[in-house]
């Protein structure tokens, strides 16, 4: 899957969907910290890059300057398809205050850790059902047929939706998040996600429910329901932020434990250490990186930065700086301090992080319980995906 | 020891009730608050110490004693 032109100059042409990059970006990040700290690119519209973690948490704080208005890492080329009936996009991650603020506060109660220990039984009992489905067969797609489909259901479980769509929504988040600079994909997964809110909404205004699609079509704000197109946004947002992102974590974190038996059996051996490596496989493994766009002229890090060009915060960048962690490229199961910003920092920090870091728990922790020996399989390619989400797509393992 | 989280920068990552669930309480939006007066009972101030050096948003710091 190459579809951009080589990059040989990672300073002032750097492209985050070369493949070379979207496989193991490690090096390139380590040799742009050092050498050129905020890269910059022409491709698909001016873009600057910070790979340093004090750099990358200044931008994200900084929401005079930069935007959350474009989110998108990869611009999209043409009419975007979802804005007639998205004018403010998935608030509240594409929108700044006030918008922001009232938005996310409708649906953080939802992602509370209160919330969360409550999912937490149906998320296990599901994993527990996709070890049992190939735990006898000495290997499995550690993505495809573990990773891949356990957020999809958690999250529509929350949502109130029915689970055995999860194939279709998989397939429509991944042509939204993944194949960004494919203008077919991203409109057949936009429209996808698009109609079925929509039908679901008008389905819940007869007949409400418990649930969060509910809760957003019966909230009065200054006096009125909310807009539709904002419901819309914040449910389209709740699936579209929760599928890719957890299953690029856990995908990653398997590979990991596949990778250095060292680490897999210390944690196999030290259950108790599991809460702290969970923060250190997010810190090592980050799979989020998002856009801002700049507000108005600001020399940011000696670079100077035009209003309308975009910035892309390298959240997993910054959690490999070795200036805020020692030894930053190894895993280190039991690190005391880690302040990593796998769900971002400041005011969009991640609203489903309490959900995203049970699930990858309750992951480890199924798989571990039934299978602690597993390395990858020999001789099989593990294909990754990158650009706005990384995390492995097809994981061959082998267990005894 | 006494700790206290700075209301303006917290963000509600939830760092420090993973690592010290018996000094912090958290609301329905994730921020969090001492518990108490934010006084750290004996044999807890690993933990404390833990939470200070994880918040993200560098919202927790040792304060004076009362």
């Amino acid at each position: 899957m190459n579809r951009t032109p080589p990059v040989d100059n990672w300073a002032t042409d750097f492209d985050v969907l070369d493949a070379g990059y979207v496989a193991d970006p490690f090096p390139i990040w380590e040799q742009l910290r050092r050498g050129c700290p905020v890269a910059h690119t022409a491709r698909r519209g001016s873009t600057w890059m910070p790979t340093r973690y004090d750099d990358v948490t200044a931008m994200a704080h900084d929401v005079d300057h930069f935007s959350s208005l474009e989110i998108s890492v990869i611009p999209f080329d043409g009419t975007a398809p979802d804005r007639p009936l998205l004018p403010y996009g998935l608030p509240p991650i594409s929108a700044d205050p006030p918008l922001h603020t009232w938005t996310r506060r409708l649906l953080l109660p939802w992602f509370s850790h209160r919330r969360v220990d409550g999912y937490e039984a149906m998320t296990r009992e599901l994993c527990a059902g996709l070890v049992d489905g190939f735990a006898g067969a000495g290997r499995a797609d550690a993505a495809v047929d573990y990773a891949q489909q356990i957020p999809v259901r958690v999250i529509a479980h929350l949502l109130g939706v029915p689970s055995e769509l999860s194939d279709n929504f998989t397939g429509w988040v991944r042509d939204i998040l993944e194949f960004a600079d494919d203008p077919e994909r991203r409109q057949r997964g936009t429209q996808g996600i698009l109609q079925f809110f929509l039908d679901q909404l008008d389905r819940r205004r007869s007949d409400p429910g418990e649930d969060l699609l509910s809760e957003l079509l019966h909230t009065q704000v200054d006096g009125a329901p909310m807009e539709e197109s904002l419901v819309l946004g914040t449910a389209a947002l709740v699936l579209i932020a929760g599928v890719d992102t957890t299953w690029s974590a856990i995908g990653s974190s398997l590979w990991h434990l596949a990778a250095h038996p060292a680490d897999r059996r210390r944690l196999v051996a030290e259950p108790d250490l599991m809460p702290l490596a969970v923060e250190e496989l997010l810190r090592a493994y980050s799979p989020v990186t998002m856009a801002r766009v700049v507000t108005q002229d600001v020399e940011f890090s000696g670079c100077p930065m035009k209003a309308g060009e975009k910035v892309l915060m390298n959240f997993p960048a910054a959690n490999r700086d070795p200036e805020a962690f020692p030894d930053a490229d190894t895993v280190v199961l039991d690190r005391a301090i880690n302040r990593h910003v796998a769900f971002g920092s400041g005011i969009h920090r991640c609203a489903g992080s309490n959900l995203a870091r049970m699930e990858l728990r309750v992951a480890l922790e199924e798989w571990l319980r039934r299978i602690p020996e597993f390395h990858l399989a020999e001789g099989e390619e593990v294909a990754w995906a990158g650009g706005q989400v990384r995390g492995p797509r097809v994981l061959p393992v082998e267990f005894l | 020891m006494r700790i206290g989280v700075d209301p303006t920068k917290c963000q509600g990552h939830a760092r420090c009730y993973g690592l010290a669930p018996a000094l912090f309480d958290l609301d329905e939006y994730g921020l969090s608050t001492v518990v108490g007066d934010g006084k750290v009972p004996g044999g807890l101030e690993d933990e404390a110490r833990l939470a200070i050096a994880n918040c993200p948003e560098y919202a927790i710091s040792e304060v004076a004693e009362i």
